[in-house]
């Protein structure tokens, strides 16, 4: 009984003092805060004030920044009629009173009442790399993993002995690694010795990237001796790795608009391969989709907003649906007509493509609607130094998946079976029962249907107006042409090859004149192989 | 005499009839614009003659692409870049007559070169003071873009919407260059701001009858030649090649030649097309490559009539007519208008305006007759 009574009486005290250290703690540091943040009252000119930031930075306790933030703003402000200092934010009439260090509520004043202490932009900087430091310490590791990485892109030879003490306490690994190469950096700009600054250059060499490399190049500017040669050494290898990401940009950039060119093309690819019918109006197709996108967003913006990340994945197929169904009209009532006649078929599908474009824009007007991104779609993220944003990458994975299921439904379906028959010989095909005309319809029902969805995919990235389609059609028919004619992977690796040469021109050559060689390029090829990479062979090729 | 044979031998009515109305066009509109007075009903005021004088270059482009699409079964979708490409030598001739009197003032460089900070005259720009050096560029450089192309494409024997394809490819990267400042052609803007011709005045009325004039002939010209080239033996082999291609190979001729020489010599008329129109409109600008341009020509000569030689000049005129109309009166309708035309011409009228005159005039003549025999065959 009394034991317990003894235990409980232990733990109420323990806890007592405890609290009571605590609390005397905190009260001490905040009062320094307080006179410190008073001095700001009477400060005269800019390097008492830049003293005291400098103070209240040496305390070391996240208390101050609430303050400091407020005068890097504008915030701080003297109440004139007692120096009091308070951080203010707009109330209307007057201004609100916030105090500096609790950041609680203290009351209103009239704007006549409060004068504004002034910073000049050297004091902001000092306040920013003060609070900088000021939060290595901070609890929150993502806060401490930024004040390392400010201080690395800063080199802030000053913030040395703050950088050290924050090393030696820091837990989380990943932090860790950050403070010192922000610790590397800082030694980098101070005025240590070399052997401790060759160390720090070999840090910094690991972590390579562009900061890295300005870093080093200064570095390598203003030292002599050994430290200039490792610094050398460092950013010869550091550009080379650059150049290597950069490369592996490239490649990004063309495996992207090759992805687009797939998906532009291959429904070319589709009724060319097949019916041998140049559809000049293929690009107004895309265009259709992507207007259907626009309208159905539209629909869902008014209607269901909850639904909007999903809205492409409802536009799909009704795109597909909107250009299939116009794509089975143009085939019934113009297409049918001028068999056997490919160059008659390619100025009534022009025809088509100039009413189809007037069309929309009468409808929709000339300007470029707004298509919005969903979230799953927007914002982009790093792989080391590629930059890789999610709509492309969306893109990238949805013309492949577009391109598998197409080859899958070519091969393993009977009309798919079918059309491959009408494309190799389509007398001998219609001899063994299969129903010429209705394959012809489908086709051109498929291929339409698949710039449909195209062109819901590429009112992500381009503009979506009338003229959307044109931009596309002669880059398609490149694609087509170059690749050969029906032949699917011809149309991948066409589309894949001309996008990724076309983006490996442009550092060179500008993005004109880099889409020109490739033109002449492709019109260079065409006289070697007449029927593209993938040529089909046999009697096909003359029919 | 052998020359005479050669123009005259193909001629029949109906080119007689076109030649010597455009002949008379080119009298009368003159006549009517300088002497009588613009109160007066037949005055033909400044802009008509313009237009009419417009449309004539545009009627040679379309006749020039004829000779292979209609006879040789070349399908052209780039025929827009050789008329392009003699307007723009045109245009440097032009240039070069402005001298000193530029916004910048400087007697050697064109304005958008000072403009453009540069110091001296590219080498391209050479000779293009002299107008004869000018126009044998006019004809010249069309001729060499369409030799080499045509060689190496015809060699390789691409054919049919493959050669189409590239021909549009062809007109759509010349374009893109052209729109290049640094390609020394004024860029965007193209080049205008015309001030003289062989020391005339651009803008006086007497230039610009004399230009519509040199328009109507160039015409003329344009159809002696072709329907001297289409009605020789040469002509009859084009022909072949339109019509069986593989057959006149294995006959052993080389299809390939003598396609290159049509295009080539298509391509040459519609440079000169091209450079008449330039001084007309005052104006060039690499809008002029745009493939829609060129596909624009195959139209005007399938409403017309491919494989004709009136067919084209008609079909240029009445379409054009048609454009101006609807720009003007339903602008939102033109694209409408053309697209329509397109497919109802390619589905309805694959002859085209001159094949549907013929067709009905047949059609009128197997009536008549029939209606004469009827009471004869009652009578039996």
């Amino acid at each position: 009984m009394i034991a317990g009574a003894m235990r409980a009486l232990k733990i109420i005290i323990f806890v007592l003092l405890s609290c009571f250290a605590s609390a005397s703690q905190a009260w001490s540091g905040e009062a320094e805060i307080r006179t410190s943040i008073a001095q700001l009252a009477t400060a005269k000119g800019f390097p008492e004030i830049e003293k005291i930031v400098k103070d209240l930075a040496a305390l070391g306790d996240p208390l101050v920044n609430p303050a400091l933030t407020a005068l890097a703003d504008g915030n701080l402000q003297v109440r004139k009629s007692d120096n009091a200092i308070f951080i203010t934010r707009d109330g209307g009439v007057g201004v609100l009173l916030i105090d500096p260090v609790t950041g609680k509520n203290a009351g209103e004043a009239a704007k006549t009442d409060v004068a504004k202490i002034k910073v000049n932009n050297g004091l902001r900087r000092i306040i920013r790399d003060s609070l900088g430091n000021l939060t290595l310490q901070s609890p929150d590791s993502a806060t401490r993993l930024q004040a390392a990485q400010t201080i690395f892109k800063n080199s802030d030879a000053s913030q040395l002995t703050a950088l050290d003490a924050a090393i030696a306490g820091e837990a989380d690994t990943g932090v860790k690694a950050q403070m010192e190469l922000a610790r590397a950096s800082a030694i980098l700009n101070s005025d240590r010795g070399d052997d401790e600054k060759v160390e720090a250059i070999k840090l910094i060499k690991e972590r390579g990237g562009r900061d890295a490399l300005s870093l080093l190049t200064a570095t390598e500017a203003k030292t002599t001796g050994l430290v200039k040669d490792q610094a050398a050494v460092a950013v010869a290898g550091i550009e080379r790795s650059l150049a290597i990401w950069a490369t592996g940009q490239n490649v990004w950039y063309g495996i992207s608009l090759g992805s687009v060119l797939l998906l532009a093309a291959i429904g070319l690819a589709i009724t060319f391969g097949v019916m041998g019918v140049i559809n000049m109006a293929h690009g107004e197709m895309v265009m259709l989709g992507a207007y259907t996108t626009f309208v159905t967003q539209d629909i869902i913006r008014d209607s269901f907003p909850g639904l909007f990340d999903w809205s492409l994945l409802i536009a799909l197929p009704l795109a597909f649906l909107v250009a299939a169904i116009i794509g089975v009209i143009i085939e019934r009532g113009i297409i049918r007509h001028l068999y056997g006649r490919p160059l008659e078929t390619l100025l009534a599908t022009w025809g088509v493509s100039l009413i189809l474009q007037q069309g929309v824009r009468s409808i929709f007007g000339p300007t470029n609607q707004e298509v919005g991104n969903p979230s799953w779609m927007s914002g982009s993220f790093q792989i080391g130094e590629l930059d890789i944003t999610w709509n492309r990458l969306w893109i990238i994975v949805f013309s492949l998946i577009v391109f598998f299921v197409l080859l899958v439904a070519l091969n393993k379906t009977p009309l798919g079976l079918q059309m491959r028959a009408v494309t190799q010989n389509r007398r001998m095909a219609s001899a063994m029962g299969i129903r010429t005309p209705f394959v012809d319809s489908m086709t051109f029902a498929l291929g339409s249907g698949i710039a449909g969805i195209a062109g819901v995919a590429l009112s992500q990235i381009d503009n979506v107006s009338p003229n959307l389609g044109q931009s596309y059609i002669i880059d398609s028919f490149m694609v087509v042409v170059f690749g050969g004619v029906g032949n699917l992977w011809g149309t991948l690796v066409g589309a894949l090859s001309l996008g990724i040469l076309n983006k490996f021109l442009e550092p060179f050559a500008g993005a004109v004149l880099g889409k020109i060689l490739v033109l002449i390029l492709i019109i260079l090829f065409i006289q070697k192989r007449p029927r593209g990479l993938f040529a089909l062979k046999g009697r096909a090729v003359e029919a | 005499m052998i020359l005479t044979r050669f123009f005259l031998g193909g001629f029949d009515r109906r080119i007689t009839i076109l030649i010597m109305l455009l002949l008379l066009l080119a009298l009368l509109v003159p006549i009517l614009h300088l002497m009588v007075p613009p109160t007066s009903f037949f005055h033909v005021p400044t802009f008509m003659v313009a237009l009419l004088g417009k449309y004539l270059t545009y009627a040679l482009l379309a006749l020039s692409l004829d000779l292979v699409w209609g006879y040789c079964g070349i399908l052209s979708l780039g025929h827009g870049a050789f008329f392009a490409l003699g307007g723009y030598a045109m245009g440097m001739y032009l240039m070069r007559q402005i001298g000193s009197r530029g916004s910048y003032g400087n007697a050697e460089l064109p304005d958008f070169m000072v403009f453009l900070n540069w110091n001296e005259l590219p080498w391209f720009w050479y000779g293009f003071g002299n107008f004869g050096f000018a126009m044998l560029m006019v004809m010249l450089v069309p001729g060499l873009l369409a030799f080499v192309f045509g060689w190496f494409a015809f060699r390789a024997r691409v054919t049919g919407v493959y050669l189409s394809i590239i021909t549009q490819a062809l007109t759509y990267a010349l374009m893109l260059a052209f729109f290049r400042n640094n390609m020394g052609f004024g860029g965007n803007n193209g080049l205008t701001d015309f001030k003289d011709i062989l020391g005339f005045n651009v803008q006086a009325p007497e230039t610009r009858m004399a230009l519509f004039a040199a328009s109507a002939v160039a015409l003329c010209l344009g159809i002696l030649i072709t329907s001297a080239l289409v009605n020789s033996k040469y002509g009859k082999l084009m022909i072949g090649v339109r019509d069986g291609e593989s057959r006149l190979r294995f006959l052993g001729y080389r299809p390939e030649s003598i396609k290159l020489v049509a295009f080539t010599v298509s391509a040459v008329m519609a440079g000169v097309a091209g450079a008449l129109y330039v001084p007309q409109v005052g104006i060039i600008n690499p809008g002029e490559f745009d493939p829609g341009n060129s596909i624009e020509v195959v139209i005007w000569t399938a409403v017309g009539g491919r494989g004709t030689i009136v067919g084209p000049v008609i079909g240029a005129l009445l379409v054009n007519a048609g454009k101006s109309w609807f720009t003007g009166a339903l602008p939102e309708f033109w694209l409408f208008a053309l697209g329509g035309l397109f497919v109802c011409v390619t589905l309805f009228m694959p002859k085209g305006v001159v094949g549907l005159w013929a067709s009905l005039k047949t059609r009128w003549r197997a009536k008549s007759p029939a209606e004469i025999s009827q009471p004869a065959e009652a009578q039996t």
